[in-house]
């Protein structure tokens, strides 16, 4: 239906906007081999150097850490709580079922900074010494919608005559739970999980308002950035972090359905489980 | 539910305690009062009512130096932690350093808020902050009877007004220095010799000055020689018309400027990468650019300079103490401060460091003014916070709270 | 959780060391008879979260912005006044910092939108499935690979001899210094936002039934008027949904313009993170934050109203 013509004009432009979107990335992969301690180009030679001399830092490996922990607790406490209203927002209808959807959403709709520093005013407020502790609210309290958004998209698809066969069959409302419905979400609850984590562990404007003297691993990065004195180091910190963030999205990607990505291609999925990956 | 009640009441009784440091530096009455010492080189400022308390001075302080606690959180400028002299630290001590570096006094004050917030140790911070820190009830009392080496001092940094208050001591004095006019050797084949250069519109896009209020003083000094009608005598007490005309110099720089620098490295960046020719910085970068065989050039200039003094201050709520005494005497002795000196070309409090200096680098002693005679350290404006009263027990000078103000509306804007 | 305690061990006065199991059936029987509390079970915990941190932590920031500090010691003092807003209203400076900081948020999503059009409609409608799905996968990389990164891979292309002077080189137009400027920061966020911008307008395009089109072609449209009369009112919640993000993450971000920017690149999120951070100010900062809140709320109403929740 399209003329031929815009449809080659199409091709480019989709061409371009993939150079735009990737030379950058695949500029800081470059630049982690590059030999020399300046950041010019063309780089001058390869090296693995810049690898090592991260690995050993003991500053990035405290910071690697801290992260780890901060993402794997901000996803516990996320999973547990997104997914508790999740399913309750999805089986009841109750008055202000749509308020709740909409604080959930908040901490994202909002920009970073004023959910940073409106924590760290509570925070302050309340003498509340800032900890890894701190950062963790921070980071549950946005990664909760992640696990959310999934959830519900899920539940959509999950058909009610399911539950209803399962309690006409005599099963109480837990059992038709854990047998019938936690099977059929049990994929988005991991791919929710696996978003909450790279989402945490990408975070840093929040945090700039959260963490005390430790740095998390994007806190370092950002220091490094500005202080501009290990930069070579910086580019191979960088680069495996963005492989590090980008294996639980792959991995949400795979697992939710025979991957979101595929199955949102097709034309029976709902736009959620799209959004769900990029609901951030 | 609510933690920390405790702490609201504690929040509540400095602010009252502090409400009579405060009025320092608000236009307050004309009591004249007690002169509690104001920052930098032994200046005073005038109180209101009574004299302001300290909230923190009668905490107890440590008594004997135990086992380090095995970390130190260090709150830094740039170069002051430097692995050549921290590395022998932490093997001596078992106290693992982790700095944060800051690029302002403000974010030093900031960083040390609620005592360093239980998470910092020490703060290394000029003149300008000490105060501000210490009457704010986030400094803690050092018992200096641990410290020895501090009676190698020069007298001047035996008990400074910047960081001992009635007596009580609230961190060690460190090093001294001037704030230095950079540039490029590509650029100026022979150097400048006044800070115009850095208002000259010839050098449109190739300037770098601090993002720092604390610039304000460094306007003034130039309009001091420059606009004599002015009658600026201390650039750190400015008069409206005085302080009105240093920031309109600063806001009409500012087309000239290419980068607001936060921190020192972004300065060295921006020389290394040829995106300026000409700026205002610290010796450490031109160090630093020099160590990089950066044609780096720098001059104290003909009007005189700004410069700092700066301490170590150990922090109301220090997780680390036995940690902190033992940098507190590690970082004072005659070799480290020699070291830190020649690294960073600065001035050593020290007067033992000279020989320690020359080992490093031959001539470096006269080099960095370690032996210099009264007059030079008179010659460079030391950082201090400014306060509502002038020197002269009048009341029309500018408070630092509206530099901050001026520095963010009317010149980087 | 109060409902479902009451309805449990103390309803029946179990003693302490009764099987837990034993009681679980009838507990759960008493919630399965009372859906409202079951539902209040599930929602409780993340309402209390929400309300006791997230609302309790912005009535806090509200509060605070009616608070002043000490000039001297920098100490919160709980002292009501309306300071902070008059100099945020009355000082040319910050009036010229919100502009900026609008401007730029409406620019970044208006050439986001621009750049994001036609290439999700390519990817909805013309690529072959397995090209669909490998444009959906490259979206979604950069779309999640690190902020940091990205953001510091343009300082390494805009840097005095980075690659965009290099490639300039190569075709003979001289150096141009676009580092620490705010075109440059335009640059980056554009860059940084635009997967946010892609996959609503695709989302959208792909819920299009092909069989409208094809309605409105029989009918004797051509392309550009099926475009304008058809696609685009369909695909608007999906736009208006990506511009949330694009106009929002834009609205509040200082680390862009802390790293690429110039003298000229203060935005409002750059007067906050400065006044948290480095003057602690924090009532100045939480009354300049309030400026995003209400444009945001202002956004999110209209966004309401053009139907983009449901795109979201």
């Amino acid at each position: 239906m399209e003329s031929r013509g815009l449809r080659i004009a199409l091709r480019i432009w989709v061409v371009l906007v993939l150079l735009f979107l990737f030379v950058p990335i695949a500029l800081i992969f470059l630049y982690a081999f590059d030999k020399s301690t300046v950041q010019s180009w063309p780089i001058s030679g390869f090296t693995l150097r810049w690898f090592s001399v991260a690995w050993h830092d003991p500053d990035v490996r405290q910071a690697f850490l801290l992260s780890l922990k901060v993402g794997l607790l901000a996803t516990v406490i996320a999973l547990g709580l997104g997914s508790m209203v999740a399913y309750a927002v999805h089986s009841f209808a109750f008055f202000g079922r749509e308020t709740v959807s909409f604080l959930l959403v908040l901490p994202l709709a909002l920009p970073g900074i004023v959910t940073g520093i409106a924590l760290s005013s509570f925070f302050s407020f309340t003498g509340t010494g800032l900890s890894i502790l701190t950062i963790v609210i921070g980071h549950a309290t946005f990664c909760i919608v992640v696990v959310y958004n999934n959830m519900v998209a899920r539940l959509r698809r999950v058909p009610g005559s399911l539950s209803e066969a399962s309690a006409d069959l005599g099963a109480r409302g837990w059992q038709t739970a854990r047998l019938i419905t936690l099977p059929m979400v049990g994929t988005a609850l991991i791919s929710g999980a696996l978003l909450a984590f790279a989402l945490s562990f990408d975070e840093v404007i929040v945090t700039v308002f959260t963490a005390g003297a430790q740095n998390t691993l994007p806190l370092w990065i950002f220091g490094a950035i500005r202080l501009g004195q290990q930069l070579p180091e910086v580019n191979a910190v960088v680069s495996v972090v963005i492989l590090l963030t980008l294996i639980p999205v792959g991995l949400a990607a795979r697992v939710a359905g025979s991957g979101a990505v595929t199955r949102s291609a097709g034309r029976a999925a709902p736009a959620g489980e799209q959004a769900g990956l990029a609901g951030r | 539910m609510m933690p920390g009640m405790g702490t609201f009441s504690r929040a509540a009784r400095s602010a009252l305690v502090v409400a009579a440091a405060g009025l320092l530096a608000a236009a307050c009455g004309s009591s004249g009062g007690a002169a509690p010492p104001a920052a930098g080189g032994g200046s005073s400022a005038a109180s209101g009512g009574g004299a302001p308390q300290v909230p923190t001075a009668n905490l107890p302080v440590l008594q004997k130096i135990g086992q380090g606690e095995g970390t130190l959180n260090l709150i830094a400028w740039e170069g002051y932690l430097e692995p050549q002299w921290v590395k022998p630290f932490e093997q001596q001590s078992d106290c693992q350093v982790h700095a944060t570096y800051a690029g302002t006094s403000d974010q030093m004050v900031t960083l040390m808020k609620n005592g360093g917030n239980g998470q910092y140790d020490m703060v290394s911070s000029s003149g300008d902050a000490d105060l501000r820190i210490i009457y704010a009830g986030d400094a803690h009392p050092v018992n200096m009877s641990l410290i020895p080496e501090v009676k190698d001092f020069f007298p001047a940094f035996q008990a400074p007004a910047f960081n001992t208050v009635n007596g009580v001591h609230y961190g060690v004095s460190l090093q001294w220095g001037p704030n230095v006019l950079m540039y490029s050797k590509k650029a100026f084949t022979t150097a400048p010799t006044s800070w115009s250069v850095l208002y000259d519109s010839k050098y449109k896009g190739q300037v770098t000055v601090p993002d720092n209020p604390i610039q304000i003083a460094d306007a003034a000094l130039y309009l001091k020689t420059h606009d004599p009608s002015l009658k600026i005598t201390d650039p750190y007490e400015l008069t409206q018309p005085q302080f009105q005309a240093a920031v309109k110099l600063l806001a009409d720089q500012r087309p000239l400027i290419k980068k607001y620098w936060g921190l020192a490295s972004q300065e060295i960046s921006a020389f290394k990468n040829g995106d300026v020719t000409l700026g205002a910085g610290w010796p450490y970068q031109v160090s630093a650019l020099t160590d990089a065989k950066f044609p780096i050039g720098s001059v104290v200039p003909s009007e005189g300079a700004t410069g700092w003094a700066d301490s170590w201050m150990l922090a109301a709520k220090a997780p680390h103490p036995n940690c902190a005494y033992l940098w507190m005497r590690y970082i004072s002795t005659p070799k480290v401060q020699a070291q830190q000196a020649v690294n960073y070309g600065e001035t050593p409090d020290n007067k033992l460091a000279c020989p320690f200096m020359n080992k490093i680098q031959a001539g470096s002693c006269e080099l960095y003014h370690a032996n210099a005679p009264q007059s030079y350290f008179d010659s460079i404006s030391l950082w201090k916070t400014p306060v509502a009263t002038c020197d002269n027990g009048q009341q029309n000078c500018v408070p630092y709270a509206e530099w901050q103000q001026a520095w963010t509306t009317q010149v980087t804007g | 959780m109060t409902a479902a305690q009451g309805a449990g061990p103390a309803a029946e006065g179990g003693a302490p060391g009764q099987d837990l199991a034993g009681r679980w059936p009838r507990v759960s029987a008493v919630l399965w008879r009372r859906p409202w509390a079951r539902a209040s079970l599930l929602l409780t915990p993340a309402l209390a979260w929400f309300v006791l941190i997230y609302l309790a932590a912005l009535v806090v920031l509200l509060i605070t912005a009616f608070w002043r500090i000490n000039a001297f010691t920098s100490n919160i003092e709980q002292v009501w006044n309306l300071n902070n807003f008059t100099l945020i209203f009355q000082t040319a400076a910050y009036r010229d910092i919100v502009l900026r900081t609008v401007g730029m948020a409406a620019g970044v999503t208006i050439v986001d939108a621009i750049i994001a059009l036609p290439f999700a409609y390519y990817m909805a409608r013309i690529a072959s499935r397995p090209t669909r799905t490998f444009l959906y996968v490259a979206i979604l990389l950069p779309l999640w690979a690190s902020y940091l990164a990205k953001v510091y891979a343009w300082l390494l292309i805009f840097t005095h001899d980075g690659l965009l002077n290099w490639s300039l080189g190569k075709v003979g137009v001289g150096p141009v210094s676009l580092i620490y400027s705010n075109p440059a920061v335009f640059i980056v966020f554009c860059y940084v936002w635009l997967p946010f911008m892609v996959v609503p307008i695709y989302a959208a395009l792909e819920r299009i039934p092909p069989s409208q089109i094809e309605a409105s072609q029989d009918l004797g449209a051509r392309t550009w008027r099926t475009t304008r009369l058809v696609i685009l009112p369909l695909i608007l919640p999906g736009v208006v949904a990506g511009s949330i993000f694009t106009f929002s993450l834009t609205l509040g971000d200082f680390i862009t313009p802390i790293l690429i920017g110039g003298s000229g690149s203060n935005f409002m999120g750059n007067v906050i993170e400065q006044s948290v951070g480095i003057a602690n100010n924090v009532p100045f900062g939480a009354a300049m934050a309030l400026i995003p809140i209400v444009i945001m709320a202002i956004y999110l109403l209209l966004a309401r109203a053009a139907g983009a929740f449901r795109a979201l």
